[in-house]
């Protein structure tokens, strides 16, 4: 027990020492924009006065250490700064859009994961069979293919040729739970499917390291069934990396949702960004770059904790 | 004699040659990226037409032995755009690769040979790496203002942690190994040392990892212009064709799927090449592929 606070306390440190860095990082991303942001936010047609306004408002006229404490108190208080185009608080922009985004990426990362986890494990233990070799060469492909390429071709097919699903938005503000997944179903498949590529190689790759070891010849000698020697004895073996794949899975997830949401034209965060960079809105990009990677820091840790559990060997 | 001389001399080469194209995943992918990079370099010549060329009469035609990947909505021919376009993408990754691996080896080095620097430079790299590509790619371009030129910078900071882990990891053992511990105790100078016995080394791990970053770089790139966020929309690349194409597809299926099959193969070329070059550096991997 002890061991575990153990662990827990240092890796809790590092992950504080990481979003630290992390909070600087966007602080500085924001200001080595060339000329004056608010200049660049407000375009050609803005009066000297505007931009005097908008310098004041954003804090810009405060020396770069006062603006950094400013940010980082603000940060503490949960204040992520004032979206100037949709005049609200950046916090709210990004919590009205968070739904979208959150199932899109759980969804998407069940149906990777339940793709990878058995094609995995099996063309590993089949490996060398045609079966092997067509998962070795489909995952390889689909880790080549653009998830919003995908996405398009799964809206002509199924949802312009079929009719079966929408082709965008997330119905109206007033449908139902169900509807609103039935807009997701296209979208996650998109992604998931792009992303179990990485997530099958993981496995196949892990549980071959596995396969060979002596602990599963061991157990298969003592007329263990094989269905237990895979399951019991490989799999649980083999699931450190395969924990850390999915877990660095789901950045790759946030990061295809950008995307995905500008296709699918899902009222997600994706799209929330896409728009603010369009309009320059530097709190709300910053906002959402702060947010994603403490989200991302955060499944790590989780991820490290998960290690843990799965393993009492592994020490941190 | 000279002959002798000549036939020995050229034994090794060919081996190496025999070896690196006897790997299938090599093979394959040096195929294609050799197609695709022909393509982009003889585009003037073998284009059929100019990538802007308009021309109204031929709006959406769908494919055929005069455009044979059928025409946009400006009636602009699609395969002629198609190899234009993979000149910008081609430039874009090759600048990214240039930049993360520039960047990626001096902070890896730092951090692997200097164990004061480790710390610092491993946590930049952890919160560097929290943050999603695309998302931090974005977000540069934001700041930076768009142009082929920040796309390729701001892709090529996001990244340069990729390689930096690797190298990074690649110079720990590095250092700890007989040659490189006689070369400080002989008192030769540390530059001396990273030039001679540690870069050299890290060579083959750069290598392999500069072909995914490749692979990858092409992807991005194609999805912020895609976005609208990358390159000028009047440049031609294959995500800004996609994007262009997509108000069409419903009645023009082609014009997002020759630029999409163009991301595809040129994105898999490398990933094979990446792929076989691995097991070449390292044959205890050739085994999980």
């Amino acid at each position: 027990m002890a061991r575990i606070a153990r662990t827990l306390l240092n890796r809790l440190g590092g992950m504080l020492v990481v979003l630290a860095i992390v909070v600087t990082v966007v602080f500085v991303i924001v200001r080595v924009t060339p000329g004056d942001p608010a200049a660049v936010m407000l375009g050609s047609d803005a009066t000297p006065q505007d931009i005097a306004d908008l310098r004041t408002k954003m804090g810009l006229d405060a020396p770069l250490i006062v603006q950094y404490v400013q940010f980082v108190l603000g940060l503490l208080r949960g204040d992520l700064g004032q979206s100037i185009f949709l005049n609200q608080p950046v916090t709210q922009a990004l919590a009205s859009r968070a739904e979208p985004t959150f199932f899109l990426t759980l969804f998407s990362i069940l149906i990777a994961v339940s793709i990878a986890l058995p094609v995995g494990v099996l063309s590993a233990v089949r490996r060398g069979t045609l079966f092997d070799q067509i998962v070795v060469t489909l995952t390889m492909v689909a880790a080549s293919v653009p998830s919003f390429w995908l996405g398009l071709l799964l809206i002509q097919v199924l949802a312009v040729g079929q009719g079966w699903f929408p082709a965008s938005g997330y119905g109206g503000p007033d449908t139902t739970f169900l509807v609103r997944l039935h807009h997701l179903v296209l979208p996650a498949i998109a992604l998931g499917v792009v992303n179990s590529a990485l997530i099958t190689r993981f496995t196949r790759a892990a549980m071959l390291d596995v396969l060979g070891d002596d602990y599963v010849r061991t157990a298969r000698a003592k007329g263990a069934g094989e269905g237990r020697v895979i399951l019991k004895h490989a799999l649980k073996n083999a699931m450190i990396p395969i924990i850390t794949v999915i877990g660095l899975s789901i950045a790759m997830l946030v990061a295809g949702a950008v995307v995905t949401e500008t296709v699918f034209g899902l009222p997600g965060i994706g799209n929330l960004v896409v728009s603010a960079v369009l309009r320059r809105d530097y709190p709300v990009i910053q906002g959402a770059l702060l947010v994603v990677a403490a989200i991302y820091v955060l499944i790590n840790f989780a991820v490290d904790m998960l290690y843990v559990l799965v393993d009492p060997r592994v020490r941190l | 004699m000279t002959t002798l001389t000549t036939a020995s001399a050229a034994r090794p080469f060919a081996a190496s040659l025999r070896r690196l194209f006897g790997n299938r995943a090599i093979l394959f992918g040096a195929v294609i990226l050799l197609v695709v990079v022909l393509a982009a370099l003889l585009a003037p010549w073998i284009a059929p037409y100019a990538p802007n060329k308009l021309s109204i009469v031929n709006k959406l035609k769908g494919p055929s032995l005069g455009h044979l990947f059928g025409t946009d909505e400006f009636g602009r021919d699609i395969f002629s755009r198609a190899i234009f376009a993979g000149r910008i993408s081609l430039l874009v990754s090759l600048g990214v690769v240039c930049i993360s691996t520039v960047l990626g080896v001096l902070l890896g080095v730092a951090a692997g040979f200097f164990r004061r620097l480790d710390a610092p430079i491993s946590r930049l790299l952890d919160a560097m790496m929290s943050f999603p590509d695309i998302l931090l790619a974005i977000a540069l371009v934001a700041a930076l203002g768009p142009s082929l030129a920040t796309v390729i910078l701001a892709l090529g900071i996001t990244y340069a942690p990729r390689l930096a882990r690797i190298v990074r990891g690649s110079t720990l053992v590095l250092r700890e190994l007989p040659y490189i511990e006689a070369a400080v105790a002989m008192g030769l100078p540390t530059w001396q040392i990273l030039l001679r016995h540690v870069l050299l080394n890290l060579a083959s791990p750069i290598l392999v990892q500069a072909t995914f970053v490749f692979a990858s770089a092409m992807l991005a790139e194609a999805s912020l212009s895609f976005l609208g966020v990358g390159v000028s929309t009047d440049m031609p690349t294959w995500g800004t064709m996609l994007a262009s194409g997509r108000e069409y597809m419903n009645n023009a299926p082609w014009l997002m799927v020759f630029p999409g099959l163009a991301i595809v193969f040129s994105v898999l070329s490398l990933q094979l090449l990446g792929d076989g070059l691995r097991d070449l550096v390292d044959p205890r991997l050739a085994k999980e592929s």
